[in-house]
């Protein structure tokens, strides 16, 4: 579902990507983890359409990012740690604006829908400037998954939420994974991205240097392993 | 969750766009009316500073009304431009309108749209104040096409500029810098335009800077639709 083949990127004279090979195939779950500035929002930025590669080529369900661009933002969703909704708008007011850009035409029932799957059924009509960080980034969730995307892409989404609220997001997030969509994490939690994902790669100074199977590994095997390769 | 047969979705059409950006902007500024009320408060400021400190008589005064009355629109507009993608850069939303599958185009004439009509709300309100303070009528029909036409103008090369300097550190600074050399041949056909139906001449008199100005919001809205794409990605 996606692939990436040979992709690098620089900013300046720093190369912040260098020859990334990465694919996860359609209904895989893929957590990235990394330390701060290993390249793992970059990447991100690249796969989800809102950062071009230097170099290499990127696929999204079989149309390539330099091409398709456009057909494969129909196909993706996008949580990060920024919710990308407007504080002065309702829960409603919001997903009926991303529904509009998205071309969903029977967005009623879709919006009640996602509402629910987030628990903020009851928030629709409360202003987002009102929402602590947790309700806001469950918003962000039913924003993204709005569309019915193939692809969910993931940038930290954990930052600032609390116990419960993460809780709740790795329910939504089993559901979605299990509902066959392809999602692809970063995170710097390794035990939740280990828990939640089928497949596991560490990103350091811009490389892949680490990927397997999650079930081959325990958290502290992870932790280990992390450690060993960031501090190499 | 994904739908089969995805490739097969519709997208949003080019107006549906247009009209979702107008309400949302709309709506924030219903509710907060940050950018109209600032616009407002400036224009009548520079309004009532050139009538009080311009001691003049009447027949210098007609002379000069017209270029105060666009200096006047031409800076608050202005500070309008300059809000035009801030609020989505400032809180990290440009992101959410760049991953959408929309026609990029769609999002500048949105945002413009947008703006042109806060512009508007206040030429609508000043207009009457000026025609009070400066004793003069300002409600011909063409004078009014004249600020139309002109404000469009202005409106269309700022927003397209608003896209370039939101990348920027000092935008605020920026944008003035980048927009008055650009815009100087739509806002001299405007006052000379907005002057000539002032003094009564006919509209065959003034059809020189009226050409000039349509010509202007033509090519730069051209210019507009097929630059924007590129200059608000990263």
């Amino acid at each position: 579902m996606i692939n990436i083949h040979s992709l690098s990127k620089t900013f300046g004279l720093k190369p912040v990507l260098r020859d990334i090979n990465l694919s996860v195939p359609k209904g895989g779950f893929l957590a990235l983890l990394g330390p701060n500035g290993a390249g793992k929002t970059t990447l991100l930025r690249i796969v989800s359409t809102l950062s071009r590669p230097d170099a290499g080529e990127v696929s999204v369900a079989g149309l390539n990012l330099s091409t398709h661009a456009s057909a494969i933002r129909q196909l993706v969703g996008v949580v990060s740690h920024k919710p990308l909704l407007y504080v002065e708008l309702t829960a409603e007011e919001n997903l009926r604006f991303y529904a509009r850009l998205y071309g969903l035409v029977t967005a009623e029932p879709r919006i009640s829908t996602v509402l629910a799957q987030v628990n903020l059924s009851a928030h629709r009509h409360d202003l987002v400037g009102t929402f602590s960080r947790g309700m806001q980034q469950r918003l962000s969730i039913a924003r993204a998954t709005l569309h019915h995307p193939q692809v969910l892409i993931l940038d930290e989404p954990y930052t600032g939420l609390d116990q419960d609220a993460a809780i709740m997001l790795d329910d939504v997030l089993r559901s979605v994974s299990t509902a066959g969509c392809t999602l692809l994490m970063t995170t710097h939690d390794s035990a939740r991205g280990l828990a939640l994902s089928q497949r596991v790669a560490i990103l350091s100074r811009g490389q892949i240097a680490f990927e397997t199977r999650s079930i081959r590994l325990t958290p502290t095997q992870l932790e280990d392993k992390y450690r060993e390769i960031v501090n190499a | 969750m994904p739908k089969p047969a995805n490739s097969q979705r519709p997208q949003a059409s080019f107006w549906r766009t247009v009209q979702a950006i107008m309400w949302k902007d709309l709506t924030s500024e219903l509710r907060h009316k940050e950018i109209v009320s600032a616009m407002f408060i400036f224009s009548l400021l520079v309004v009532l500073i050139f009538n009080f400190s311009l001691e003049l008589d009447r027949a210098t005064r007609d002379n000069v009304a017209a270029g105060v009355l666009w200096v006047t629109f031409v800076f608050a507009a202005t500070l309008g431009l300059n809000r035009t993608f801030a609020a989505e850069k400032d809180r990290d939303l440009l992101d959410g309108l760049l991953l959408a599958p929309i026609d990029r185009s769609a999002l500048f004439v949105g945002k413009m749209l947008s703006t042109f009509i806060f512009i508007i709300i206040v030429e609508s309100i000043v207009v009457p104040l000026f025609s009070l303070l400066y004793n003069m009528s300002l409600f011909t029909p063409l004078l009014l096409v004249v600020l139309v036409l002109g404000t469009l103008g202005y409106t269309v090369v700022g927003t397209l500029l608003a896209a370039i300097a939101i990348h920027t550190r000092a935008r605020e600074i920026m944008l003035p810098i980048l927009l008055f050399p650009v815009a100087v041949p739509v806002i001299i056909a405007s006052v000379q335009a907005s002057a000539g139906i002032l003094e009564g001449n006919a509209l065959g008199n003034i059809s020189g800077p009226l050409n000039l100005v349509v010509v202007y919001d033509i090519i730069l809205f051209a210019i507009a639709i097929m630059t924007f794409d590129y200059l608000i990605e990263e």
